[in-house]
């Protein structure tokens, strides 16, 4: 194993402009979607259909002052925004966009994602913590409240897809699906999957640490400028890994007739994007107890049964 | 059978979710509403009240208002100063002089209606926008027109 200085910032600027075109790509779709939905046009000034307009809204972000509550644990407030977003490095790194473009093929990829994409978590309970302010702190401890309520369903369903390919690798999960998509056979497991990632993305019907119209802005109140925009940054960039997760776990990945192989994973992912846009611009936000006993009393047994199932098939 | 209720349930609320996605769906397709003001005209109701604005006569192009000051008088706000004398040569009295205090209007019409010769009309001019009420307590409304006292 030998990895020069060069590959590493390499990978680096690579990761970081990848975040970065994602976010200004996906802030404009969103806002586009949400418009299209309401019968409005969304951003149409900053360049031809408002595509510019995250950039204009970038550069005002990077202006702004970083205002620092009076009372706020002042280390806390300003490692929160850089725990959330620094993970997002470390989990690009096992994922598969084709079969060559890897960064480094590992043999517990899928755990190693699923381990970072914690921190987000992390990131969140340490930005309401630390911004000495009662709604942030409500933000914050609903997201760590809610972590067991859809990590579990997930690594199940997660767990289920290892059982059939055999593997922790997501190269080797993607090319396990050669014949026939997981989706194919486990319909089910997707659905679940689906939900869990938009639980763990915070993203409306289930964004209980943001909840504008409960929390004024959960856990990020407090924030503003690049602190606020490295949170959003972050939140875009979890969306990218769930959603390309989800397209090797369940959709063959790269894997696809006629397109080559970096089209098809573009489209999966951002598909699955465009899926958990349309979501947020249809459902209205449950409450957090609906949410939990969800969690606990349909995705658990529904993934749970599914598991069993699928353990008894292969079995036989 | 508590089971089987609940799983009836979650399968309907599933359904209902497809529903809201579909109808969401539907709506990305309908041309959006929005109009990009201000490259694109908004659209006026037929009957729309901008501020009154002076008709012309077609043949002369002088402002039909004959100066009665029946608008004047109606006008609850008394917004409209309207002055006239006849010019040289002419058997009927025009007016040389018609001023609206916009700031006042409230839009009633009854100006336009009282006319006895229909000199008067709504405009449809909405984009009224200004630093100053001073733009607007002392419109000229002839300002557009030919004007039978100038031209001599």
């Amino acid at each position: 194993m030998n990895i020069s200085l060069v590959s590493v910032i390499c990978y680096l600027l690579g990761i970081a402009a990848l975040v970065g075109l994602n976010a200004v790509i996906l802030v404009w779709l969103e806002r586009k979607v949400a418009g299209h939905m309401q019968f409005r046009y969304g951003p149409m000034e900053v360049g031809p259909h408002g595509i510019l307009q995250t950039l204009a809204d970038g550069i005002k972000l990077v202006s702004k002052q970083l205002l620092i509550p009076d009372n706020a644990d002042k280390p806390l407030f300003l490692l929160a925004p850089i725990v959330s977003l620094v993970p997002i490095f470390a989990a690009m790194i096992p994922i598969p966009f084709t079969e060559t473009i890897q960064v480094w093929e590992l043999n517990i990829g899928l755990l190693l994602i699923i381990a970072l994409g914690l921190l987000n978590t992390l990131g969140i309970l340490l930005a309401g913590w630390g911004s000495n302010n009662k709604y942030a702190l409500l933000g914050g401890s609903r997201a760590v409240a809610q972590i067991l309520a859809y990590k579990i369903p997930l690594l199940i369903c997660i767990m289920t897809i290892i059982m059939m390919s055999g593997s922790y690798s997501l190269r080797d999960i993607a090319l396990a699906q050669k014949d026939g998509w997981n989706i194919l056979y486990q319909p089910v497991l997707f659905i679940v999957y689906i939900i869990a990632i938009t639980l763990e993305t915070n993203r409306s019907p289930f964004d209980f640490s943001e909840a504008e119209s409960e929390l004024v802005a959960g856990f990020h109140t407090e924030y503003s400028g690049m602190g606020f925009s490295l949170f959003f940054l972050a939140e875009y960039s979890y969306m990218l890994i769930a959603a390309a997760l989800a397209s090797i776990l369940f959709l063959g990945g790269w894997q696809g007739p006629f397109l080559p192989g970096l089209a098809w994973t573009l489209i999966k992912t951002y598909g699955i994007i465009c899926l958990m846009m349309w979501f947020r611009w249809t459902f209205p936000r449950v409450r957090i107890d609906q949410m939990l006993s969800f969690g606990w009393k349909v995705l658990l047994p529904i993934s749970l049964i599914n598991f069993l199932i699928t353990a008894g098939v292969l079995a036989l | 059978m508590m089971e089987c209720c609940k799983i009836k349930e979650v399968l309907n609320g599933f359904l209902s979710l497809l529903t809201g996605m579909k109808i969401t769906l539907g709506n990305m397709f309908i041309k959006p509403q929005t109009v990009q003001w201000p490259r694109q005209e908004a659209p006026l109701p037929a009957r729309f009240r901008g501020h009154i604005m002076m008709l012309a006569n077609d043949a002369t192009g002088f402002p039909m208002c004959i100066a009665c000051t029946s608008c004047a008088r109606n006008c609850p706000s008394q917004c409209i100063t309207v002055t006239g004398k006849k010019p040289e040569g002419a058997k009927r009295k025009m007016t040389n002089k018609f001023e609206l205090d916009f700031t006042k209007c409230s839009l009633c019409g009854l100006c336009v209606e009282v006319c006895p010769v229909n000199a008067l009309d709504f405009s449809r001019d909405y984009a009224l926008a200004s630093y100053t009420h001073h733009d607007f307590n002392r419109m000229n409304l002839l300002e557009s027109l030919d004007s039978p006292f100038t031209a001599n």
